[in-house]
C-alpha cells in the first residue's frame, strides 16, 4: 500500500505540509495523490472516531447475523446492497460460514433496533432468518483503545 | 580516610560522561519531549515478549553454556549468513553476550595489551575511548567530517596509524551520527588493514535499520576479512529489546576462545530469559523488524527536511534512528544550544561533544519517538533558532 494511505488511514487529520516531509515529496504532489485517491474512491471518506463512553449520548449497537436466498444470476449482491441502503447499518458483510450477511445496526434505542429488525429487515423478500447481538462495553473502536495504558517511562536521556 | 587514592588511576582518569551531566539536567524538569533516548520508543514485539514468558513458565532459569544456548548460537550463525553473507560455525564462533556492550569489552581486554593502540572514528558511541583507556589500550580516534556526511575515509584513518596500532574499532550504521559506509570505502579500509595487520571490531548493532534501499554491507564479509575481524551485533535496536542485555560477538575460535575467557568468569553467561527471547526474535521476528524500520523512516524524512528548513544544515543519514545537524548557524556551542533548548522549550537533544571533541557544533537527535511527540518538537525546536537568531542580529 502507498505509504501516504497509510499515514492518512493512521490520522486523516494530518497536514499536508507534515505528510510532505514524511514521505520526501512535495506538498503538491501530496495534494493531488490526496484528490486522485479521493477520485477514484480509494478514499471514501473522512470520519472522526467518537468515545461513546465520554459523549454521553445513549445509543445501541446491534450485530445482526442474516441469511438470505441467493438469487440466479446476482448471488448475494442485490439483496446485500438492499440492505446496506438503510440509514440504521453502518457495515454490511458477506460472511463465509453459518449466516450470510453480517450486518452493524446503529439505533438510539432497543426499541428502534427491533423495530428496524422487524419492521425492515426480516420482511424483505429473501431474506429468510436473522440473529441479533446487542452490544454492552466498547473497548476498542476503529483500531483506537478506550483506555491506554500509559507506556513505561524511558530514561530521559541514554546513550 | 582518602578512599579517592585507592581508585585505580586509569579509572580516576576517565571522565564523566557528557551524558550523564546532561541526564541530571533533563531528569530534574517535568514534560521535556526528549529526543536523547538512544533506544527504540517501540516496546518489545509481544511474540517475544511471550517466549520470554514461556521461558519463564516451564522453568527455564538456570545457567546456560558460557558461550550461550546452543540453539541460540545456531540461530544466530544462521542470521549472520543469511543477512550478512558470513559464515561462522555455531558452536566455537559465536559467543552470546550482555548486550553489543559486554563484546566490545570482551573483544578489547582480549586484543589489547598495555600501550597498544586502538584507532576508532570519532564522533562515536560514548563507551569507545573509555572502554579502550579499561582495557590498558591509547584510544587514538580518528575524526569524520560533516563534508563527508561522517563516514570514515581511509586517509583519515591512514594518518593515524602507527607502529603500535592494533585494532580499530567501527559502528556503521553510526550512533551518533547515522553515517553509513559504502562498499567501495569499506575496501580501502579493509586494504589499509590487512597492510597494517589490524584486528577490526565492527559493532553493527543499527545494521537492520537502513534506509532509501542502502544496503548494509560488513567490513567482515569483505575477501579476507573474516579472519581479522571479530562482527559484534545485539537484539537491542532491531528487535526493541534495550533492556534485555542481549547481544553477540562473532570471530574466528581463536578469538572467540580468548573472549570465553574473560566473559565466562566475569559474567558467567548471559540471561537464559532474554536467550531464550532472542531466539524467538531471530526466528520469528523480521516482519517487526521490517515494520519498525519503515516507521523509522518516515520519521527520518520528517525530521530531516524540519532542522533544513530550520536552516539547522542535516544530511539525510542512510541509516541508524540519529539525525546529527549543525548548528553552527545559532552561534551557540553544542553544549550551550543544548541547555537553552532544554531549558527555554523543553526538548532535549544531546550535545555533539558528548561524542567526542569532534562533535562541537553539532548535536544529536533521536528519531525513535512518536511522530506525534516529534512534530511537537521540532516546532519548537524551530521557534528557538528564529528567537536566538533574531536576539544575534539585534545585538
Amino acid at each position: 500500500m502507498d505509504a501516504l494511505l497509510t499515514l492518512l488511514k493512521r490520522d486523516a487529520h494530518a497536514p499536508p505540509e507534515d505528510l510532505a516531509r514524511e514521505l520526501s515529496l512535495s506538498v503538491a504532489e501530496v495534494r493531488a495523490r490526496i484528490a486522485h485517491y479521493e477520485q477514484d474512491e480509494v478514499i471514501l471518506g473522512y470520519q472522526a472516531i467518537l468515545n461513546a463512553e465520554k459523549l454521553g449520548e445513549v445509543s445501541v449497537t446491534a450485530v445482526i447475523e442474516v441469511k438470505i436466498t441467493p438469487e440466479r444470476g446476482g448471488g448475494f449482491d442485490r439483496l446485500a446492497a438492499r440492505i446496506a441502503q438503510f440509514e440504521e447499518v453502518t457495515s454490511c458483510y458477506l460472511m463465509s460460514g453459518g449466516y450470510d450477511l453480517l450486518v452493524i445496526a446503529e439505533g438510539r434505542t432497543l426499541q428502534a433496533i427491533a423495530a428496524f429488525i422487524a419492521e425492515k429487515l426480516a420482511t424483505i423478500h429473501g431474506v429468510i432468518s436473522t440473529a441479533t447481538h446487542f452490544r454492552l462495553k466498547v473497548y476498542k473502536e476503529n483500531g483506537a483503545l478506550l483506555h491506554r495504558e500509559k507506556s513505561e517511562p524511558r530514561l530521559a536521556v541514554a546513550p | 580516610m582518602n578512599l579517592k587514592k585507592h581508585i585505580a588511576h586509569h579509572v580516576r582518569d576517565i571522565p564523566r560522561s557528557g551524558i550523564r551531566d546532561f541526564f541530571e539536567i533533563v531528569q530534574s524538569m517535568k514534560n521535556v519531549i526528549s529526543l536523547g533516548i538512544g533506544e527504540p520508543d517501540f516496546n518489545t514485539p509481544w511474540h517475544i515478549r511471550e517466549a520470554a514468558i514461556y521461558s519463564l513458565e516451564k522453568g527455564r532459569t538456570g545457567y546456560t553454556s558460557n558461550l550461550g544456548l546452543p540453539r541460540l548460537r545456531e540461530a544466530i550463525a544462521d542470521y549472520v549468513l543469511k543477512n550478512f553473507g558470513i559464515r561462522y560455525e555455531g558452536q566455537t564462533e559465536v559467543l552470546v553476550t550482555v548486550g553489543v556492550s559486554e563484546a566490545i569489552d570482551l573483544a578489547l581486554r582480549a586484543l589489547v595489551n598495555p600501550g597498544d593502540e586502538v584507532l576508532y572514528h570519532e564522533p562515536c558511541y560514548v563507551s569507545y575511548s573509555p572502554s579502550v583507556t579499561l582495557a590498558h589500550g591509547v584510544p587514538v580516534s580518528v575524526p569524520t567530517f560533516a563534508r563527508d556526511n561522517f563516514r570514515m575515509t581511509a586517509a583519515e584513518l591512514e594518518k593515524k596509524i602507527t607502529g603500535a596500532s592494533k585494532v580499530l574499532m567501527m559502528n556503521f550504521p553510526c550512533n551518533p551520527t547515522g553515517a553509513t559506509e559504502t562498499p567501495e570505502e569499506l575496501e580501502e579500509i579493509a586494504a589499509l588493514c590487512a597492510r597494517h595487520d589490524l584486528v577490526v571490531l565492527t559493532d553493527e548493532i543499527y545494521s537492520e535499520l537502513t534506509y532509501d534501499g542502502a544496503r548494509h554491507v560488513s567490513i567482515a564479509s569483505l575477501p579476507g576479512m573474516r579472519e581479522r575481524t571479530i562482527f559484534l551485533h545485539g537484539f537491542s535496536k532491531a528487535f526493541a529489546m534495550t533492556g534485555f542485555r542481549i547481544g553477540y560477538a562473532c570471530a574466528p575460535a581463536i578469538l572467540t576462545e580468548a573472549m570465553m575467557k574473560i566473559h565466562q568468569y566475569g559474567i558467567l553467561c548471559a540471561s537464559s530469559t532474554a536467550q531464550h527471547a532472542a531466539i524467538e526474535a531471530l526466528e520469528q521476528g523480521a516482519p517487526d523488524v521490517e515494520s519498525m524500520r519503515r516507521e523509522y523512516e518516515l520519521r527520518r524524512n520528517f525530521v530531516v527536511s524540519g532542522f533544513n528548513e530550520m536552516g539547522l544544515e542535516c544530511f539525510k543519514p542512510f541509516g541508524s534512528f540519529y539525525v546529527f545537524p549543525s548548528i553552527a548557524r545559532t552561534g551557540l556551542s553544542s553544549q550551550e544550544f543544548s541547555v537553552r533548548l532544554l531549558k527555554e522549550k523543553s526538548v532535549a537533544v544531546v550535545p555533539g561533544t558528548a561524542f567526542g571533541p569532534s562533535g562541537e557544533g553539532f548535536v544529536r537527535a533521536c528519531y525513535a519517538t512518536s511522530l506525534d511527540q516529534l512534530k511537537v518538537a521540532m516546532s519548537r525546536i524551530a521557534e528557538f533558532v528564529r528567537e536566538t537568531r533574531a536576539a544575534r542580529a539585534a545585538a
